[in-house]
């Protein structure tokens, strides 16, 4: 690695106070323009189910400026209330003063953990295991060879199983199983060319795509073939760093993003799609603010990147200009749900709506607050699963007030975290991504 | 902290354990609300879940000898739910958040402190009821915050403000004996009204346990309109022909010049950038063609006074449009610089073109960014000035200007605040709006319902 590709952040000597609160200091333009209004709380789904003032955005604030100012000085326990956030951008969506809290949240998570060392269990991995797709994708198919042993199926609609062995783990969690065979796996790299006037796409399948839902990758293939768009499939690709970044690991963040920069910069493409409402979400809007980790050239690569990446469903809309007419037949009931990353960040809530109205055999049904997060937040549901169960079921129960058959969303992470919540209130209500119904509505196309 | 681990194990016996929040950084987001002050962080916080609970922690604080502060949402602008100082408690009431009960028959409701206003009038309108109190902090407000503080909001000219809807509430004295005032009936003289002395009392003369409160029957036909002026005079002749032809619209809001640029340059929404002032009014009834002739009587009013152009909301789409303008004026007052310090000093409304010449030369004396807006039909203006509280020299000068406001809003015979209230921020004023006999006959009060004086005693009246 040449010097310029460097980090400029240093990281902070551990363990030093007045360091810490001097590098907190540098987001206090951003801290301060909170005015303690507190409109937060009305949308928080954190305070929505605790109802204490440090779990909402105004509350956090309050500490990290408490923290820059040896106001407070146990990091660990503001690093604790900083961690009880969804970054669902919720209240960033909703803020008056138009607080860039994104932003704060995630440097002060990397701010605040480069003080106290990541732990040994996320430096395995982050470090050892997501920075290297390989190795990282060896240990997923050794988890997947003996999870038969260890699970039980649910037969639901949901689809879920159970690990009751190592509920001290899993949580008693309802989760999908691990695909027996990953995307990567099956369909390697991919190079098509384009019908004449069609867009060139990238594809982004994202992790949860290629290891839980393969079948979904699958059907955006089948998406851009039955519209001639062209493919661009890079083998290789890493994780979109999220979850390392949300962990306050910026060094690996910006390792990721770096070794997907290289592999998509070998071929030209028009849009860099990807079916997870986060990874679209994190590479339109968290890349760009951390361009400042990277070298000139890189610079230019992620912001071509960033400004191409669209998700599948505004992708299917507002590119292929695909023909929605409503269906007037009905048929089984289809809810909505949003994902935070879409609708809040990238604005994308009449797309999946318009394609799921247009759907044969489907009647679509509109739930209450189908724009409140479901309560997954990625390594949120792993940290505080009790809080992230109460969330999902306030989500649940919006979905089932509205009797469907299927409830669809266009976010991987989401359809998890509501198989989980529909599994453990053993409701029979299929779950399925937007696009996996639209493929399913294409005919004559091989995937 | 110096409460000692046996008490602090007693209030854990009434509320558990959990909601006995002693860590520092569980403190810390209790010190503040939303006024521009300094923080203070109390020493203790406990969030009880019902009212057996609640009249048990007072008891058990005051006992203690402990400053109790009552808090909601922490949404308020006066610094009304800052800790007191030394071993402050602070009691959450925001776990009590259930809507005992909603009479459709006889036109009331029961609530606990900590419902949130929004939600109780999402619920009540459900009924096909009407709550009309609408602060602007409506959507994570409790109703216990609202009448501790009478909330007013932008219906305030024809339906009245919290006090309006007041009928009763069960408060805890501080002994946590359960004190029973007001009454479910449209009449009430058995007692002493205590119910209109609890509301505005700021925490300082007992806590809400629960409270009754007055619904209406909604309107039935609604028509909203936006008047531009050329300057502020012309707006504010509008305000008082419009009243003088005996119509009461529900809502008669006021933009200034400055706010009309913020909020255009923030949301470009189609603001006429060079008028002086904007009215946004809106009519409303019980019936649809009465709501039409006022409607067309607002506008030929607004006409003679000079509006410039009138533009009127067709349907729902349009009116949501118009209503724009006002939505986005404190968000774009809020973004322009780091700190927002919102004021509201309100004059009977004839003063209010008065009252804008002398806050645009008070801003000017002082080199300060001010927007004006509020609730012309009130004369509650919101003077809004814009710094950043990080500069001590310029602060100093907002803290100057601040005191002009009121200076001035008290010779044209108004009063320190329409609906924010006196709190910390403006209790140091209270004697020069009244006297001194009035500060210690106030006083006198407190000291017979709160012989300690431990009830909020930094707030109002000190």
């Amino acid at each position: 690695m040449s010097a310029n590709t460097q980090a400029p952040t240093l990281p902070l000597p551990p363990r030093d106070i007045t360091a810490l609160a001097a590098t907190l200091l540098e987001l206090d333009d951003m801290l301060v323009s909170c005015m303690r209004c507190g409109f937060c709380q009305s949308v928080c789904p954190v305070y929505g189910a605790s109802l204490r003032e440090a779990d909402v955005t105004r509350g956090k604030i309050a500490l990290l400026e408490n923290l820059a100012r040896h106001i407070i000085t146990d990091a660990e326990s503001v690093n604790d209330k900083l961690n009880r956030c969804l970054l669902c951008g919720s209240c960033q969506a909703n803020c008056p003063s138009g607080v860039r809290i994104m932003d704060i949240f995630l440097r002060a998570r990397s701010i605040v953990r480069g003080y106290l060392g990541l732990s040994p269990i996320k430096k395995i991995i982050f470090r050892g295991l997501l920075v290297r797709p390989g190795l990282f994708d060896g240990f997923m198919s050794l988890s997947k060879t003996f999870q038969g042993l260890l699970i039980k199926d649910n037969h639901n609609a949901a689809g879920t199983c159970q690990a009751p062995l190592f509920s001290a783990i899993t949580g008693n969690r309802h989760f999908p199983a691990l695909a027996k065979k990953p995307f990567h796996a099956t369909t390697h790299a991919l190079k098509e060319k384009a019908g004449s006037g069609r867009p060139v796409a990238a594809l982004f399948p994202g992790c949860v795509s290629d290891k839980i839902f393969p079948q979904l990758a699958q059907a955006t293939l089948r998406i851009l073939r039955k519209h001639q768009t062209g493919i661009f499939l890079p083998s290789g690709q890493n994780c979109c760093g999220i979850p390392a970044l949300a962990s306050g690991d910026r060094k690996t963040f910006v390792q990721l993003v770096r070794q997907n920069l290289a592999i998509f910069n070998s071929e030209p493409f028009d849009y860099l799609l990807t079916p997870c409402a986060t990874c679209a979400a994190t590479i339109k809007e968290i890349w760009p603010g951390f361009r400042e980790d990277f070298s000139p050239e890189e610079q230019a690569t992620l912001k071509a990147m960033s400004e191409k990446a669209i998700d599948i469903t505004a992708f299917t809309v507002d590119v292929l200009k695909a023909e929605l007419p409503e269906s007037a037949q009905g048929g089984r009931r289809v809810t909505y749900h949003d994902a935070c990353h879409l609708n809040k960040s990238l604005n994308v809530s009449s797309q999946p709506r318009q394609i799921l109205k247009s759907l044969p055999g489907l009647e679509f049904v509109e739930m209450p607050e189908a724009d409140r997060c479901c309560g997954s937040g990625g390594s949120f549901t792993l940290a505080y699963y009790d809080l992230s169960k109460k969330i999902g079921q306030r989500k649940r129960d919006n979905i089932v007030s509205v009797k469907p058959d299927l409830v669809a969303a266009a976010c991987p992470a989401c359809m998890m975290q509501i198989m989980d919540m529909l599994s453990r209130n053993g409701d029979n209500i299929q779950v399925k991504h937007v696009a996996e119904l639209y493929a399913d509505s294409l005919s004559g196309v091989d995937s | 902290m110096t409460i000692s681990p046996a008490l602090i194990k007693k209030f854990s016996t009434v509320v558990g354990s959990t909601n006995v929040l002693t860590e520092e950084a569980d403190r810390q987001v209790y010190s503040y609300d939303a006024a521009v002050l300094a923080p203070v962080i109390p020493a203790l916080v406990v969030s009880p879940e019902t009212q057996e609970q609640l009249g048990r922690v007072v008891k058990l604080a005051y006992e203690a000898d402990l400053p109790i502060t009552a808090r909601g949402a922490g949404t308020n602008l006066s610094g009304a739910v800052i800790p007191e100082p030394g071993d402050g408690l602070v009691i959450l009431t925001n776990r009590l958040n259930r809507i005992l009960e909603i009479n459709a028959e006889d036109l009331y409701a029961v609530v606990e402190p900590g419902v949130v206003t929004a939600r109780f009038a999402a619920e009540v309108a459900r009924m096909g009821l009407f709550y009309p109190p609408d602060p602007g902090s409506q959507s994570v407000s409790t109703l216990g915050g609202n009448v501790a503080l009478n909330a007013g909001g932008l219906r305030g000219l024809k339906y009245g403000v919290t006090k309006d809807y007041v009928m009763g509430m069960e408060i805890l004295d501080y002994r946590g004996e359960l004190i029973k005032s007001g009454s479910r009936t449209v009449k009430y003289v058995s007692g002493y009204n205590l119910p209109a002395l609890m509301v505005a009392s700021e925490g300082t003369l007992g806590i809400f346990s629960n409270i009754i409160l007055k619904l209406v029957p909604p309107p039935k036909a609604q028509k909203a309109m936006m008047a531009i002026f050329s300057d502020v005079n012309k707006a504010s002749e509008t305000v008082a022909g419009i009243i003088a032809a005996h119509i009461v619209p529900c809502t008669l809001e006021f933009l200034d010049q400055k706010c009309i640029h913020y909020v255009e340059a923030d949301a470009k929404i189609g603001l006429p950038v060079e008028a002086g002032a904007i009215l946004l009014i809106e009519v409303d009834g019980g019936h649809a063609q009465m709501v039409e002739e006022d409607a067309q009587k607002v506008m030929e009013i607004c006409k003679k006074c000079g509006s410039t152009d009138i533009r009127v909301a067709r349907n729902e789409k349009e009116k949501n449009d118009i209503w724009a303008a006002r939505r986005n004026a404190l968000p774009a007052l809020a973004r322009a610089r780091p700190t927002t310090v919102l004021e509201d000093a309100t004059v009977p409304r004839s003063r209010v073109p008065e009252m804008v010449a002398a806050v645009n030369r008070i801003a000017e004396k002082f080199r300060l960014e001010v927007g004006i807006f509020g609730h012309a039909g009130d004369g509650n203006l919101h003077p809004t000035i814009l710094c950043d509280r990080r500069n001590t020299e310029e602060f100093h000068r907002v803290e100057q200007a601040v005191d002009e406001i009121f200076d001035v809003a008290l010779k044209l015979q108004g009063t320190l605040s329409g609906e924010h209230g006196i709190g910390k921020a403006k209790a140091r004023w209270m004697e020069k709006e009244t006297n001194r006999a009035t500060i210690e006959f106030a006083k006198n009060l407190r000291r017979a319902l709160d012989p300690k004086m431990l009830f909020n005693a930094g707030k109002k009246f000190v």
